[in-house]
């Protein structure tokens, strides 16, 4: 069945041509055993998206850990998310950053290039990365790992230039958000 | 309240389900769980009833829960004892049943290792449960035993599962009383937002053809709330229709209820929800068996919805003013504003004009059969039944397929509580267990499974329990031969191919009865129909009636899937069928 849109379908969802948003969730959870399982199979069960997931525990006494989700889908669904997490027993707080107004998004990214030793590439990665501010925390004679922090998108340009200059490994946490200003999270 | 003296985890887990006020513990014991078992043993506030399956626990418990408005409670052991739950909790997922369901684990030191009848049960649990636990630590057992309670019956009711590892229950554990707990997060919002109610107010007031949509929510919100919501709908003199999970939240006989709507609803409580132009959904959540075609669906209605879910809201349906809170509590904010009212309330004119229309409808006589000399129709059966019972209070429960929909047509709820069938998940095999469940909670009292031969097999074992524990259910089988609402969709959407539908090799239910040391009774002759009914109601024993019925026989109205509200088959017109049938779109979906 293509694109959801089977004429008449009662089981499918009915799409009056709204458009796919990405959007940003802060949850605030209890941090106890189980919970990101009942994220990921609320996600996995209801068939939402999911294109980044974060976790730590983020209160002084650890008993609450913050997930940040980036997802996509149209604004019934995002707000059917919304509701869905909210409906967890353990959840606390739901709030969709992208909603909700302005917030800064950052994204980390280990980036290993290989490239061979003494070669041109080699000194332009190191160049392309202090213009990005990436900063290298290991080195051999053939190969850095930069240490890249920012929004995704600026994440996505870094590894796309470094692509070019020799052989790349990454690894990215995924998305973590928070509000600007003074306001709660 | 702490205790002085220590106490072991299973004298907490008793000592907590008797603070909670449980009387009744559905179960089945097993290695896991026999510390709980012996404790059981040694006291007498508790009541267990032994069931042969721990699906029939389950639903027995659901059965109990439904029909009393308390938690009903469960305990099984692990491993296959949790696994065969699993169906049961799925079903109280999905008609949101208050269920506690206690399973046994292998000891906190064996998990994870594939121990003997070890399975991870809160991983399976995870879906189909409103939440559960797994209890490693001693300090935290008797909290999570209330907090469960809490969970399972708070804002939409659900099931909880409490995994409990045998060196728990063995284990000192300190005892809390419920008094003291409060959950840190879980509190569900039980008023309606003042702006909303105004706002729904004068869409109600204002509407020229409203319609009211109530669902099973009004039952889950208790009596009280039943009786705002009835009184409400009377006060403004508005059409109302409820879901298969809503009957009895009107009285079936009130004048103002149009009949149950959806696929097998009537024809005028669909044509109703087609034209109307309010929409007033309580508790209900616009489920594919009640809107039929989504982009035909009551088209130009201003919706009003109140849910205590507000996931349920918008899911489905875009409505336009969302109403979060309980049943009770809401209807209750809109008696007051609805009496407080200054400005017109009702449009009197257009009222009447929508009534009239609403008897044109009517008049259709829907859910017309011809009854003849020869052969028992199950509509019969069921409108007999319901004369012959309705006089004392009944509780009825059902399986799942053709059997279940015309008990839900033809048999009328004047009270809340006292109809349970499996909605959500449609599980055969559902009613029996039920039954037995109703009538543990409600001893003296006339409890019918209405059920078809199919249904009935998947959970015949349970039987014995209402054998065993001297629980008089009557089994109301209407046999004919047939996954009955399958063979229906063949014939209507398959050509007649009737594959893997006819049901061989039934066993002599009557004989059947008696090795169960039940009552067997039998007919086929419509005239002897009443005669076994009396008999069967007077019986102080667990029956199987054995009704053989028409096996052509067809469930009308039906709304075909991919069809809209006004687009209904009806049961005069079914052999048109064909022609105007079903789309080739139509056909993949359920």
């Amino acid at each position: 069945m293509a694109n959801n849109t089977q004429p008449g379908a009662a089981y499918n969802f009915l799409d009056v041509g709204d458009k796919e948003e990405r959007h940003i969730f802060a949850v605030l959870v209890a941090n106890e055993p189980g919970v990101l399982a009942r994220v990921i199979g609320l996600f996995s069960g209801r068939g939402y998206n999911i294109e980044s997931l974060t976790v730590a525990a983020v209160s002084e006494d650890d008993s609450l850990s913050r997930i940040t989700i980036v997802t996509t889908g149209t604004p019934m669904i995002i707000d059917q998310i919304r509701h869905q997490l909210d409906r967890l027993v353990p959840v606390h707080e739901v709030h969709d950053l992208t909603e909700e107004g302005a917030h800064v998004e950052r994204d980390l990214a280990l980036v290993k290039v290989i490239s061979k030793s003494r070669s041109h590439e080699r000194r332009e990665s190191l160049r392309i990365a202090e213009v990005f501010g990436a900063e290298p925390v290991d080195t051999t004679t053939s190969s850095f790992v930069f240490q890249m922090t920012g929004s995704p998108g600026k994440v996505d340009a870094f590894i796309d230039l470094m692509r070019e200059l020799g052989k790349v490994e990454i690894v990215r946490s995924g998305s973590v958000a928070i509000a600007r200003g003074a306001q709660h999270i | 309240m702490t205790t002085e003296r220590a106490m072991t985890g299973a004298e907490v887990i008793i000592r907590s389900l008797i603070d909670q006020g449980v009387e009744v513990v559905f179960g089945y014991p097993g290695g896991a769980v026999l510390p709980i078992y012996d404790e059981l043993f040694k006291q007498n506030e508790l009541r267990h009833i032994l069931v042969r399956h721990e699906q029939g626990a389950v639903h027995a418990a659901e059965g109990y829960a439904r029909s009393t408005g308390k938690v009903g409670v469960v305990l099984v052991t692990s491993g296959p004892g949790a696994t065969n739950a699993v169906t049961g909790l799925t079903d109280a997922l999905m008609d949101s049943v208050p269920i506690v369901c206690l399973t046994g684990q292998v000891p906190t030191h064996l998990i994870g290792n594939d121990a003997f009848q070890e399975c991870d049960t809160t991983g399976i649990t995870r879906p189909c449960t409103k939440h559960n636990y797994l209890v490693k630590d001693t300090e935290v057992l008797a909290r999570t035993m209330h907090e469960a309670f809490y969970v399972a019956r708070s804002g939409r009711p659900g099931p909880v599962v409490v995994d409990l590892p045998k060196d728990i229950q063995f284990a000192e554990c300190p005892y809390i009383g419920p008094d003291a707990i409060k959950h840190a997060s879980y509190r569900p919002q039980l008023k309606g937002a003042t702006s909303s109610i105004e706002e729904a107010i004068e869409v109600i007031a204002n509407a020229k053809r409203p319609i009211f949509y109530g669902g099973g929510g009004i039952i889950n919100s208790g009596p009280a709330a039943v009786k705002k919501f009835t009184d409400f709908v009377r006060a403004t003199g508005y059409p109302c229709t409820l879901t298969l999970m809503g009957l009895g939240a009107l009285p079936g006989s009130d004048p103002q209820f149009v009949g149950m709507l959806g696929m097998h609803g009537t024809y005028e409580a669909n044509m109703a929800m087609h034209h109307c132009d309010a929409l007033i959904c309580v508790g209900a959540r616009f489920d594919d068996r009640i809107t039929g075609r989504l982009d035909a669906f009551s088209p130009n209605s201003t919706k009003i919805h109140i849910d205590i879910d507000p996931s349920s809201i918008n899911k489905n349906v875009r409505v336009d003013i969302p109403i979060v809170g309980d049943v009770g509590t809401v209807i209750q904010q809109m008696k007051t504003a609805w009496k407080a009212r200054k400005k017109r309330r009702t449009n009197t004119k257009a009222l009447r004009a929508w009534w009239e229309q609403i008897e044109a409808w009517q008049d259709v006589n829907c859910l017309a059969y011809s009854q003849d000399k020869k052969t028992i129709k199950p509509q019969y059966a069921i409108e007999r039944l319901y004369e012959l019972t309705k006089d004392r209070e009944t509780f009825i429960t059902t399986e799942v397929g053709q059997h279940q929909m015309w008990a839900a047509q033809f048999y009328k709820f004047e009270k809340p509580n006292h109809w349970m069938t499996s909605g959500g998940l449609g599980t055969m095999g559902y009613g029996l267990p039920s039954a037995i469940g109703v009538q543990v909670a409600h001893p003296g009292k006339l409890v019918v499974d209405i059920s078809g031969e199919a249904s009935f097999m998947m959970n015949m074992q349970e039987i014995a329990t209402a054998v065993q524990h001297r629980l008089p259910i009557k089994i109301f089988i209407l046999n004919n031969q047939y996954m009955g609402m399958v063979r229906q969709w063949q014939e209507l959407l398959h050509g007649s191919r009737y594959s893997e539908t006819y049901m061989d090799s039934l066993p002599d239910f009557v004989k059947l009865a008696d090795s169960f040391g039940a009552v067997g009774l039998r007919t086929y002759d419509p005239a002897d129909l009443d005669g076994l009914i009396e008999e069967m109601i007077a019986v102080d024993r667990p029956v199987i009636a054995d009704i053989g019925v028409d096996q052509t026989e067809n469930c009308f109205p039906m709304i075909p899937s991919g069809s809209a509200h006004n687009e209904m088959i009806l049961g005069a017109e079914a052999k048109g069928f064909g022609a105007t049938g079903v789309s080739e779109e139509g056909m993949v979906l359920v």
